[in-house]
């Protein structure tokens, strides 16, 4: 965990108090909407079909039970009890109302929590791999690197009015589990051939309208050069990004245009120019943030504990164990996915009681410490083998082991038309839907990894472009259909999906994706070849003929 | 519109040289960037003070031979959501060395003041008077800083340091 300073302290509770000025100043109309709408923006406020909808950063994944426990209370206070967990490493309140914000802000500032550069043309929320500092084989922590960012990014004075807003993640892991590559900057930690620490750097990924992949724009930066390198970057796109079209704004649009050479030529030129610019970080510099990450005092435990051996007779413990239950890089230790995606719900919710429950799991099982991916699902980082069966015990009661992480039923999910104001078609019903066809985990099992990601427009927050099967929501005379894609990912491989045909009614969603399913399993060369790799090997064309031939 | 300068209210002793009309024999004048490249030293040799109004999609190259002759360069934003001059005064400070007076123009409110000032702004034509009263309260809003800038302000990392090295020093 990082711990907060007085610094850090500070500077979120004078974030807070200025909010309360502008929430002040708004409700006497002395800004207008247009006025305000900028300034709650960067602070995570949106105006959603119902009410405001409040975001809150939980930077790089990681979370204390303490600040769990503040985001359960804030769920009870100020909303309906329960929150959202997003693809972006944040957690989203969707029934806050504007008066009680800065009290909700204030709150959360107490355990080191806010919500500044959530939303808006800014810097947001620097994400990195839910697995960071426990993964084997991991090159270091990156959170290391993404709080070194998190600091530089809040509240910078030059890149707070961005054209648009702006993505960073970082990976230092093989398996990309931070979707680098569709992100504006995407960072991978690697050691060069000397054996010094620094980053790939990736530019200008993204999904919404224009989905791209990001392209790698320098194989090496130093670790001590990265504040600069980005920075470069930045003022790069800060000048030269469009403002003229809000859908051709962001950065990938920009690489795009100039061609990914001709921009790395002009970052290069300013970072030239820069010189270090004040932002070379010292060796002293990032060991003293370094030292701000505390690690658990891990006991040395056997790799196969009898609990565990006795537990694994239990077949229902062994699916879950064998479904979410992932190797640490500590012997006698393990990283255990707390699947939020049961059958029927809305995926990545979690009700305060779940919260609160997990909090003290945490604090029991895991150090006290639990982590956010960007499947929308979480995780204890720490647990002791040895606690595994009784852990999954207490999952269960709260209905937290459900064992269908990375399968057809861990659906990535946006809020959609039932609570955003941007959407064109609902999100979430089609993914209770597909939960409750696929609610058998021996057929779940059976088809293996496989990701479901639904957007309810265009925007993708639920990152369709790159979900093994993409669905995307879409408005067609005033009905909502949707569009089907196949064979995107999201990891080091990552690519776009394709579409398989004209879009189908809401009605028959759920059908379709059946059929791509069953498709899958008849065309298979074995059991172990993934969905995404037989769409590899196959392209689109038996899918669809699968699934137009009776249509 | 009040003008902020110094921490106050101020008069502003700069003319806005009107589009078309002959330019004003003395005083100070702000003169738009396309008049004062049409003939920058006809504009600079007139008796008086000269700032240029630089748009914000403007490179600053034509500007820069011409800094070190100019009391006062205003930048411009059209919509406090536009941030390009953020940009350009940071480095007509930081990489051009300017350092005569820095204007923020256009949609100016409280809650860019400290941004600003700490791009290098130091005089502001304020869109509300309220927020003009409220600059010498806002802009002490904030007390830790995360990025080096030109304002000199010390950033939190290096505050830390400085803390250590205290620390280690009591020792």
């Amino acid at each position: 965990m990082y711990a907060y300073d007085e610094l850090d302290r500070t500077l979120i509770n004078e974030r807070v108090s200025e909010f309360r000025d502008q929430v002040k100043r708004r409700l006497a109309g002395e800004l207008t909407e247009d006025e305000f709408k900028m300034l709650r923006l960067q602070n995570g406020v949106y105006l959603q079909l119902h009410a405001y909808m409040f975001r809150v950063a939980i930077p790089y994944g990681t979370l204390s039970s303490k600040q769990l426990r503040a985001l359960a209370r804030v769920a009870r206070r100020y909303d309906r009890g329960y929150g959202h967990f997003t693809t972006r490493q944040n957690i989203q309140f969707n029934w806050i109302k504007l008066a009680e914000l800065p009290d909700a802000l204030a709150d959360l500032a107490e355990v080191g929590i806010h919500a500044m550069q959530t939303s808006g043309n800014n810097m947001r929320n620097v994400t990195s791999d839910q697995w960071a500092g426990v993964a084997p084989g991991e090159v270091e922590d990156p959170r290391i690197w993404s709080e070194i960012l998190r600091q530089h990014t809040t509240l910078h004075p030059e890149f707070s009015f961005l054209p648009r807003k702006f993505k960073i993640a970082i990976t230092a892991s093989e398996h990309d589990r931070a979707a680098i590559k569709v992100h504006d900057i995407g960072l991978r930690l690697h050691r060069n051939a000397d054996g010094e620490t620094g980053f790939e750097v990736l530019v200008g990924g993204g999904l919404g309208r224009t989905p791209f992949i990001a392209k790698t724009i320098k194989p090496f930066v130093p670790g001590r050069d990265i504040l600069s390198y980005v920075e470069a970057i930045l003022r790069v796109y800060n000048q030269y990004g469009r403002r003229d079209n809000i859908y051709k704004a962001r950065i990938k649009i920009l690489v795009h245009e100039l061609g990914i050479e001709k921009f790395a030529r002009e970052v290069d030129e300013e970072w030239r120019q820069m010189d270090g610019g004040g932002l070379t970080l010292d060796h002293s510099v990032i060991e003293e943030v370094r030292s701000r990450f505390s690690y658990p005092a891990y006991e040395k435990l056997p790799h196969m504990p009898d609990e565990l051996k006795q537990a694994a007779h239990d077949p229902l413990f062994e699916r879950w164990r064998k479904n979410s239950v992932a190797p640490h890089k500590v012997q006698g230790y393990s990283i255990v996915t707390l699947s939020l995606k049961p059958v029927g719900g809305p995926p990545g919710d979690a009700t305060a009681d779940q919260m609160d429950a997990v909090a003290d799991l945490a604090d029991r099982y895991s150090f006290g410490e639990i982590r956010v991916g960007h499947e929308q699902n979480l995780a204890l980082p720490h647990v002791a083998k040895r606690d595994l069966p009784q852990l999954w015990k207490a999952l269960d009661r709260i209905g937290l082991a459900t064992p269908n992480v990375n399968l057809v039923t861990d659906i990535i999910a946006c809020p959609g038309l039932d609570y955003c104001s941007l959407a064109n078609a609902r999100s979430i019903p089609i993914a209770q839907e597909l939960t409750r066809r696929f609610a058998n985990h021996d057929t779940a099992e059976m088809i293996g990894r496989l990701h479901i990601n639904i957007s309810g427009c265009i925007n993708a927050c639920g990152h369709h472009h790159v979900g093994h099967i993409g669905i995307l929501g879409v408005e067609k005379n005033g009905e909502e259909f949707y569009q089907i894609t196949i064979g995107g990912r999201a990891d080091e491989n990552a690519q776009m999906g394709a579409l398989i045909g004209p879009a189908v009614p809401y009605a028959e969603v759920a059908d379709v994706i059946e059929d791509i399913v069953e498709a899958y399993l008849a065309l298979r060369d074995r059991p172990e070849e993934l969905f995404v790799d037989t769409v590899k090997r196959l392209g689109v064309e038996p899918f669809k003929e699968r699934v137009y031939a009776t249509r | 519109m009040p003008l902020v300068k110094q921490g106050r209210i101020t008069t502003d002793p700069f003319v806005h040289a009107v589009d078309g009309a002959e330019l004003p024999d003395d005083g100070a004048i702000l003169v738009p960037a396309a008049r004062f490249l049409e003939d920058p030293e006809a504009v600079l040799k007139r008796a008086g003070k000269v700032g240029v109004i630089w748009p914000n999609n403007r490179d600053l190259d034509d500007l820069v031979p011409y800094l070190d002759r100019l009391a006062a360069v205003a930048l411009v934003f059209p919509s406090f959501r536009d941030g390009r001059a953020y940009s350009q005064a940071r480095l007509l400070r930081e990489r051009h060395g300017y350092d005569g007076e820095m204007r923020a123009t256009g949609q100016v409110l409280r809650d860019q003041f400290v941004f600003m000032s700490r791009a290098g702004f130091d005089a502001f034509e304020v869109k509300k008077d309220a927020d003009a009263d409220a600059f010498a309260a806002t802009v002490k809003r904030y007390s830790v800083f995360y990025q080096p800038t030109g304002d000199g302000r010390v950033t939190a990392f290096n505050r830390r340091m400085q803390l250590r090295h205290s620390e280690s020093a009591g020792q």
